[in-house]
């Protein structure tokens, strides 16, 4: 990095190699703060007949030039840098996932705790885990060496034992990665990287078996002892070989490499640095999405702990048809207020699949693949929730009232009461022809509780700034607040269930379950109630600077409901407006779709019709 | 912005057809540039180590791991064969002994004092490349395999299962329209590669398995019919490692669809030909599309005219096929291309294009939502 300091940076320009198109952002300080300029994007060159990712770069950073008017590149293509005047910038920084991203595997020796540990900082450092290896996982030696073979990561991590624990079973694993001899996927001439982050006192051993026939990089212990995980130095040490290796080995990577002024990270990686430090410097709890054509990406911070899942076959293209698989019929078409043919249904997904890039053109195309959206996030969501939990295999203090729980240790971290924010980003979400849509995919995706903001990246810029905040934190927080997000509101979902089911013949969404009121900032006083099976909606949109409204909020759910403060406690809070503004959901936690079909249809219609969704005519004529 | 359309699949009458042919592993290339092969040759060869079992002699002769490799009978290297001894300690004095036997034929990979683990190679597993076309090997890649060309017509699918596969082309449904049921098929259409119009059921898909016809080359399919044949719901589309008997490849969707006509009358004119198909597909970066490739005899090297379509993108004119609803699979011509964004009945914003099609009623049309078909 040059010898800037902080304060005397003016002008950034950040890209984002993502598997498809580059994307490059400009951000100047204006007065005091930093702000988004304008964004420029270019195809990926990785692939033939290119194969130098600098020019989709240089492609993007021209279209900026462009918009922006300022010069950024000179005669021969290069950043001219520092800034002077309207000519240069004074950092340039990128992340990367074309190629890709970073593909790789993790062995460890319990699958619940070292291998889960080992897991935990690949995804972290923003890898896609192809496979997760352990002595436990059921499968026989030469079915995990096949496998290893077969599999060709970037990278591996070897994990197991607690410091100065048993040996035998780790060198164990060594001895099956050494016969499997994995090689990497790019570049025949290079050694596999191989990471081992495990017990100190088998490093020798391990030394000895997989010395000659990979690139060995020994870290700190992932797991010193079992109450504690130290990801921070595998995750490092993977983040520096992705670099030194991966990249590497991608084409055109070697020159972006001495352009940047902070290392690339994985674009997974630099989205959950961002994430972390919005939560850290807010104190607050947020899940985030980003929801594409492959795969379903998911970060969650709570309790200060920061959690990654990829989900790698869960997606709205390429993967659709395997959302459609693993959720079922049933689950994507309990979304949907009309009836559809199975048949043509099954035929409409496929050729979604295998022409990925088509949008829909009707209004019904666009409810189902906003049902499909649904569930993908639903499942995911659940992925994630079994991840992110507490260390398992750890002594825990039980009381008789745990032990008739029958939970199973590894409680998840996923507090949907607790959580503040909840963020979405993909095309579904982003690009969805009314935010009020984008705003009910996340609620039924997520299911949050009590009161959840809610707010969707509209162009996608974590990355850039996740990896800027590495090198200038206030930029990238101000430019994320300010500029990034699209504030769609806050949703106010009272958690609880009635006993029965609600169905045509018993009326209990007559019932109320929740008393509000709210001060709004123009003083005006809005009051009322919120049935059961009832949804509703109130504007609160942004004051002249485009910051979202407040408006006080007292909720007074009744007995048996919760809106944070426990069952029939009342709540007072601020809450924030959006293009949305206020959504109060009466449909309970744990959510039940009416069973009979007629019944779904009529509330599902009743739902969105309340919250303009869809257009009301469209809705009547399906 | 890039192009924001999607390029049809090509469906060309003559084209230099070259294909890699190389091997998971350095091996050996049997033949040279020049050679004439047909899709049955051999032009690589190369052995994949063998699979590896591991048998923890410390536990099965409760010994320390550290004393493990005094009491092996073969050393690191050894070829041993299946059941043979390949460990016995003796304990009372060479009273008692037991002993450990290998699991199977192989040789003994490493024996290690730290987890009294030995690990037992198998032998080699060979693997050969056949040439899959009917051609000329022009590039040989020493070690690692050849490029085969050859001159032929090339007809992309959009999807297929099942690999690499060739027999005679043989046309059983009337025209591009008429849906392929297990009537029309025969003993006649073993070996072959079958041909049919704008939807193959599932019963005619059995039947062609069951005669041994080598292929099937259709308009549409319908995902029920998938799954039943699959026997799981395709999630990702990534197939050709299927071993269902038979290839498929499906030229226009899922559903009943047509054939597009110049699709069939290209398959048609080669009726009695060889076709070498393959139905390995994979949607995602690098795409893979299933093929038809019909190789005709003769000089790879002659110069051939061949026909010239430039990639110069929706032009008033170009013939077009809808790939989504809610005119999926139907057939016109771009009469309009404005240029600013138009929202749609789903009230997206999307560059759009109006287009004629044969019964001279016009539609506007998302350009993501079509397919250019060459002339």
């Amino acid at each position: 990095m040059k010898d800037l300091k902080p304060e005397d940076i003016n002008v950034i320009v950040a890209t984002d190699c993502g598997s498809t198109t580059t994307k490059a952002i400009l951000i100047e300080k204006r007065g005091d703060e930093y702000r988004l300029i304008v964004r420029g994007e270019a195809p990926t060159t990785v692939e033939a007949p290119f194969e130098d990712v600098t020019m989709g770069v240089l492609n993007s950073v021209a279209e900026v030039e462009e918009l922006s008017g300022r010069k950024i590149l000179d005669e021969k293509g290069a950043i001219i840098s520092p800034a002077k005047g309207n000519v240069g910038t004074d950092i340039y920084v990128s992340t990367s996932s074309a190629g890709g991203g970073l593909q790789m595997m993790v062995a460890g020796v319990v699958r619940s705790m070292t291998a889960e540990s080992a897991e935990r900082a690949a995804l972290g450092a923003g890898a896609i885990v192809m496979d997760v290896i352990a002595s436990n996982d059921k499968r026989l030696p030469h079915q995990q060496i096949q496998r290893i073979r077969h599999l060709r990561p970037d990278m591996i991590v070897l994990s197991g034992g607690i410091d100065g624990g048993t040996t035998t079973h780790v060198v164990e694993l060594a001895e099956l990665l050494s016969a499997a001899d994995p090689k990497p996927r790019l570049g025949i001439g290079y050694r596999l990287p191989v990471i081992y982050a495990g017990n100190v006192d088998a490093r020798e051993a391990i030394k000895n078996t997989l010395g000659d026939k990979v690139d060995l990089t020994i870290v700190d212990n992932i797991r010193p002892v079992l109450e504690r995980e130290n990801l921070f130095p595998a995750r490092e040490k993977i983040h520096d070989l992705f670099m030194e290796h991966v990249m590497a080995q991608a084409p055109g990577y070697k020159k972006l490499m001495t352009w940047t002024d902070a290392p690339i990270m994985p674009t997974p990686g630099a989205v959950g640095l961002i994430m972390k430090k919005i939560a850290d410097e807010e104190g607050i709890e947020v899940v985030g999405v980003d929801i594409g054509g492959a795969t379903t990406d998911i970060f969650s911070v709570f309790q200060g702990t920061f959690n990654r899942t990829v989900s790698a076959n869960l997606g709205m293209s390429y993967s659709v048809s395997n959302v459609f698989a693993e959720a079922g019929l049933n689950n994507v078409m309990r979304w949907v207020p009309f009836h559809m043919n199975e048949r043509d249904l099954r035929n409409r997904v496929k050729n979604k699949m295998i022409r990925p890039t088509t949008i829909p053109q009707t209004m019904e195309d666009l409810i189902f693949e906003q049902a499909i959206a649904k569930e993908a996030l639903r499942l995911a969501f659940i992925q994630h929730k079994s991840f992110a939990t507490v260390l398992k295999g750890i002594q825990q203090q039980r009381t008789i009232a745990d032990a008739f729980a029958q939970t199973a240790g590894g409680l998840t971290l996923v507090n949907m009461m607790t959580l503040n924010m909840l963020i979405g980003s993909g095309g579904v979400l982003s690009h969805a022809p009314r935010r009020d849509q984008a705003a009910l995919m996340l609620i039924d995706g997520f299911m949050p509780e009590g009161v959840t903001r809610l707010s969707v990246d509209s162009i996608f810029m974590m990355p850039q700034l996740g990896v800027l905040s590495t090198v200038h934190t206030k930029a990238a927080v101000e430019v994320f607040n300010k500029d990034c997000l699209i504030h769609l509101g806050t949703c106010i979902a009272p958690a609880g269930e009635l006993k029965v089911d609600y169905s045509s013949t018993t009326r209990r969404e007559e019932k109320e379950i929740l008393k509000f009121k709210f001060h709004m900032p123009n003083g005006e006083t809005i009051e009322g109630t919120l049935k059961y099976a009832e949804m509703k909606k109130f504007p609160l949109g942004f004051d002249d600077k485009g910051v979202p409204l407040k408006a006080k909020a007292t909720l007074e759910p009744l007995r048996g409901f919760d809106v944070g403060a426990g069952k029939g406690t009342k709540v007072e809070k601020e809450i924030s407006g959006g293009v949305t503004g206020i959504i109060l959901d009466g449909r309970g936690r744990p959510f039940n779709v009416p069973v009979d079909d007629k019944i779904r249809v009529q509330k599902l219609k009743e739902w969105m019709i309340a919250l303009e969704i869809y257009p009301k005519e469209a809705l009547e004529r399906l | 912005m890039g192009h924001a359309y999607t390029p049809g699949l090509k469906v060309t009458e003559k084209l230099l057809v070259t294909k890699k042919r190389i091997l998971p592993l350095k091996g050996e290339v049997l033949v040279k540039v020049g050679d004439k092969v047909s899709p049955d040759t051999v032009v690589a060869r190369t052995n994949l180590p063998g699979n590896v079992e591991p048998i923890n002699i410390a536990n099965i002769l409760g010994l320390p791991p550290e004393d493990v490799p005094e009491h092996m009978l073969k050393k690191e290297g050894e070829k041993v064969k299946e059941n043979e001894v390949i460990a016995r300690s003796k304990t009372f004095f060479g009273l008692f002994s037991s002993e450990c036997k290998s699991k199977s034929e192989g040789t003994i990979e490493s024996i290690s004092s730290i987890t009294g683990q030995v690990l037992i190679r198998g032998n080699p597993i060979p693997v050969e490349i056949k040439a899959y076309l009917e051609g000329e090997v022009v590039e040989v890649f020493p070690k690692e395999g050849v490029s085969v060309s050859t001159w032929g017509s090339f007809i992309q699918g959009i999807f297929g299962i099942g690999g690499e596969t060739h027999g005679e082309l043989k046309i059983v449904t009337k025209d591009n329209t008429e849906v392929l049921t297990d009537s029309l098929i025969d003993k006649e259409c073993a070996g072959k590669v079958i041909v049919g119009g704008s939807l193959v059921t599932s019963p005619a898909i059995k039947k062609a398995v069951s005669v041994g016809a080598k292929g099937i080359v259709i308009g549409g399919f319908d995902d029920k019919d998938l799954r039943e044949f699959l026997g799981y719901d395709l999630g990702v589309a990534i197939t050709g490692s299927e071993e269902l008997g038979i290839t498929l490849v499906v030229t226009e969707g899922f559903g009943q669809i047509n054939m597009a006509e110049r699709t069939f009358e290209l398959l048609k004119s080669k009726q009695g030909k060889m076709a070498c198909i393959n139905g390995a597909t994979q949607i995602r970066a690098g795409v893979i599309r299933p093929e038809v490739v019909i190789p005709y005899a003769g000089d790879i090297h002659q110069k051939i005219e061949t026909e010239k379509f430039e990639n110069v993108g929706l032009q008033i004119g170009s013939p077009i096929r809808v790939i989504r609803e809610p005119y999926f699979g139907k057939l016109g011509k771009v009469v309009d291309l404005p240029s600013p964004l138009q929202k749609l009945e789903s009230e997206s914003s999307a560059r759009v294009l109006e287009v004629e099609f044969a019964d001279k009623k016009r539609a506007v049309i998302p350009r993501a939502n079509v397919e250019m078909l060459e002339e």
